[in-house]
């Protein structure tokens, strides 16, 4: 395997509270070194001066499609999407057709990763057989195979039993329990937030409680456990604040927040734009401002980009039947740097926000830049001015609200393992 | 004239001045329906479709005999019979009806925004007959155009609306309408029926009480109530809902003693309004009815583009 220099860039790694201009040596898939002015004989020089150097990005919420949806995604498409937005690690959600709720469809994925997967994969398993929300996956086993979390992704736990039995169950085994908050009565048939743009266009709303009272009831279940819960896709202000207080009584609980949630508003669904229609739905201008401030101050543990691949017929269609979701891996990078743009965040928490703390919140073995460990490293361009051309996305589907924006930042080289696996 | 729009998707895009030439022209047809011969040769050799995807018969009868007047072909389809029921989507159900060549397109739909859709996918003139919660203009031009025959005006009304604001689209396209041409409007319901945000819309105020609601207005504009969503946990009874949200002689005398009564049908006797109230002699339901002819004549004649009105 070939040796790296990357020369002269800003690195920085929050995990190992590195924030120096230097270079980082890879040698033999490692980090051989990391200081000033290395000795680059033989290695192929990756010139990062004004760049940025970090850790290779961790997204623990994306949904590869692959098995059983790969008209949608599959894993070579879907890694290839993360590499090409920076991303380095993933970790891919379990309602596939079948659902990955064993061991083999897991081995299925880790198989096909190895065949033709462009980045790392950590598999999430279900928490329910099959996402019914009657009885528990094989959890122990399921950690043996490098399942580090358990998600009903898309289709919440509705019976609180179930949740507290898996917590329970999942604590010992140290699988995070990753919760879509989201409670269904109240959720109804409601297609969008429900607010003043929902009553405009005569849409039915999904009230904002929906998602709190999930979300409490999710808080207090780890309280009562000592589970480790993580909330996924927080959208709320009342979910920021459960959580912000959760943790100040010690519960064990990290949260997420969507590049989507942070952006963008419900006002983005005017014109009845099914590039706009996700779950949790884009909120009002409060909620965002509160996600952001659940950003700033330290409640959101990490940016997750719930890359939601659909194909083009699924939303070309009347508002109220258009799938749920967005595609979201290629876009993530910059419209979290916008954050630094906007005097939110400084540099190295957004750094943070996209390597260290997705992978403690999933407890994941990535996110770190260090002397003598795996080799996973993003060069990032903060200033490269792009504009974002839906067709020319790289995943499958092409389902962005984002088309035609233009982006300031983009990853130019995306390092797993030593390999180059992306270039821009 | 200078009406401009190619469609009528809803009140909201619309200008005063595009729902008076409306009103207009509306009263300028409506003397052919009392004719002998209800006939004039205006939109002779245009095809007009009716596609309802949602059941209807007033508004369907309506728009059929409008265009019919107009000697216009018209020819319906609905939801059971469309290809809808077979799996077709809703753009390609579009596109084979554009390979026939109609001039216009009359669409009732169950999905707010399917009118909107099909506008950007087609090339011809596309009349919003209803889509879910969001806006039915001919009911509200027809609407005003009752009020404005029977008060002389629109500006400075008091007009209440009382019932399920939040499924109604009726509700939102008399707000944009009446607050445009200078009424006032005040909504009424049970506070499972109120939705977030609509004071926004126009010049609204939401009330509570329903004699609050209706104390001293020009006009009362009663909705019905879904009987087919009473499962849907929003109200205890119907005999409650009567009660406290249905008109009836005693609170109806709240209202000015001149003040008219609307209903948009098809009405629930004895549950939003008692059959004295509806038969009595403020009702201008049936005028409604009446006057929903001239107002889709009006608009299928103002987006076909032709020139004349050739009323004789």
């Amino acid at each position: 395997m070939a040796k790296i220099l990357i020369k002269g860039g800003r690195v920085i790694s929050p995990a190992q509270q590195l924030d120096d201009t230097c270079d980082v040596l890879i040698e033999k898939g490692k980090i051989a070194a990391i200081g000033k002015d290395l000795d680059a004989q033989g290695a192929e020089i990756i010139d990062a001066d004004g760049k940025i150097v970090t850790p290779g990005l961790v997204d623990i919420h994306v949904h590869l499609r692959d098995p059983g949806l790969e008209y949608k995604e599959d894993i070579a498409s879907g890694t290839l999407s993360a590499v090409t937005g920076g991303f380095t690690s993933i970790a891919c959600m379990p309602n596939t057709n079948p659902v990955n709720d064993n061991l083999s469809v897991t081995n299925y994925i880790l198989n096909k990763v190895k065949e033709e997967g462009h980045c790392r994969v950590f598999p999430i398993a279900s928490i329910s057989k099959g996402l019914q929300g009657e009885s528990m996956t094989e959890m122990g086993e399921l950690k043996g195979l490098g399942v580090y979390g358990v998600s009903d992704d898309g289709k919440p736990v509705s019976n609180a039993q179930l949740m507290r039995r898996a917590m329970e169950y999942a604590k010992p085994f140290g699988i995070t329990i990753v919760t879509h908050a989201e409670d269904l009565e109240l959720v109804g048939s409601g297609v969008m937030n429900e607010g003043p743009v929902s009553t405009e266009l005569g849409l039915k709303g999904i009230p904002c409680v929906a998602e709190d009272a999930a979300t409490a009831r999710e808080i207090m279940l780890a309280e009562f456990t000592g589970a480790h819960l993580h909330v996924a896709h927080v959208s709320t202000k009342g979910s920021i604040d459960l959580v912000r207080q959760a943790k100040k009584r010690g519960v064990n609980v990290t949260c997420e927040a969507t590049p989507h949630h942070f952006t963008l508003t419900d006002e983005a669904v005017r014109g009845y734009n099914t590039n706009a229609k996700m779950n949790p739905p884009l909120r009002s201008a409060e909620d965002r401002e509160a996600v952001r401030k659940g950003i700033a101050d330290g409640t959101v543990d990490a940016i997750a980009t719930d890359h939601a691949p659909h194909h083009i017929d699924e939303k070309n269609v009347e508002f109220n039947i258009a799938m749920n979701g967005i595609v979201g891996l290629e876009t993530a990078l910059p419209l979290s740097l916008q954050l630094v743009e906007d005097g939110l965040i400084d540099l190295p928490k957004a750094v943070a926000l996209l390597t260290c703390g997705p992978a403690a919140a999933l407890g994941i073995p990535a996110g770190q830049l260090e002397e003598g460990g795996v080799a996973d490293v993003t060069v990032i361009d903060p200033e490269l001015e792009w504009t974002v051309d839906a067709q020319k996305l790289v995943s499958k589907s092409k389902n962005t609200p984002f088309d035609g924006w233009k982006m300031n930042g983009a990853a130019l080289c995306t390092i797993v393992g030593g390999k180059i696996a992306y270039r821009r | 004239m200078s009406f401009k729009h190619k469609h009528i998707l809803g009140i909201e895009q619309m200008s005063k001045e595009d729902i008076e030439i409306i009103l207009d022209t509306a009263d300028a047809f409506k003397e052919i329906n009392t004719r002998d011969i209800k006939k004039v040769p205006t939109l002779r050799g245009k095809t007009i479709i009716n596609a309802f995807f949602e059941a209807s018969t007033r508004t369907r009868l309506s728009f059929e005999i409008a265009g019919k007047r107009l000697s216009a072909d018209t020819v319906n389809i609905s939801g059971s019979t469309s290809s809808v029921v077979k799996g077709e989507t809703l753009e390609d159900t579009a596109r084979n009806i554009e390979a026939m060549a109609p001039d216009i397109i009359v669409i009732r739909h169950g999905h707010s925004g399917a009118p909107h859709y099909l506008a950007e996918r087609v090339g011809c003139s596309i009349v919003n007959a209803g889509d879910g919660a969001h806006e039915h203009p001919s009911q509200a031009l027809l609407d005003v155009m009752t009020m404005r025959e029977h008060k002389g005006r629109i500006e400075g009304l008091e007009v209440a609306i009382i019932g399920d604001i939040t499924h109604s689209r009726v509700v939102r396209s008399n707000i944009y309408c009446l607050s445009k041409m200078g009424a006032k409007v005040r909504l009424c319901g049970p506070g499972t029926m109120l939705p977030p945000g609509i004071e926004k819309l126009g010049n609204v105020k939401v009330y509570t009480d329903m004699q609050d609601a209706i104390k001293d207005v020009d006009v009362i504009m009663m909705l019905r109530i879904q009987m087919e969503r009473q499962s849907n946990i929003m109200l205890p009874s119907l005999r409650e809902y009567a009660r406290f949200y249905g008109l009836n002689p005693t609170n109806v005398k709240l209202a000015k003693s001149d003040a008219i009564v609307m209903h948009p049908g098809p009405m629930n006797r004895g549950v939003e309004i008692s059959s004295v109230v509806a038969d009595g002699v403020q009702n201008v339901i049936l005028d409604q009815v009446e006057n929903g002819v001239a107002v889709r004549m009006a608009l299928l004649y103002l987006v076909s583009g032709v020139e004349s009105m050739q009323t004789s």
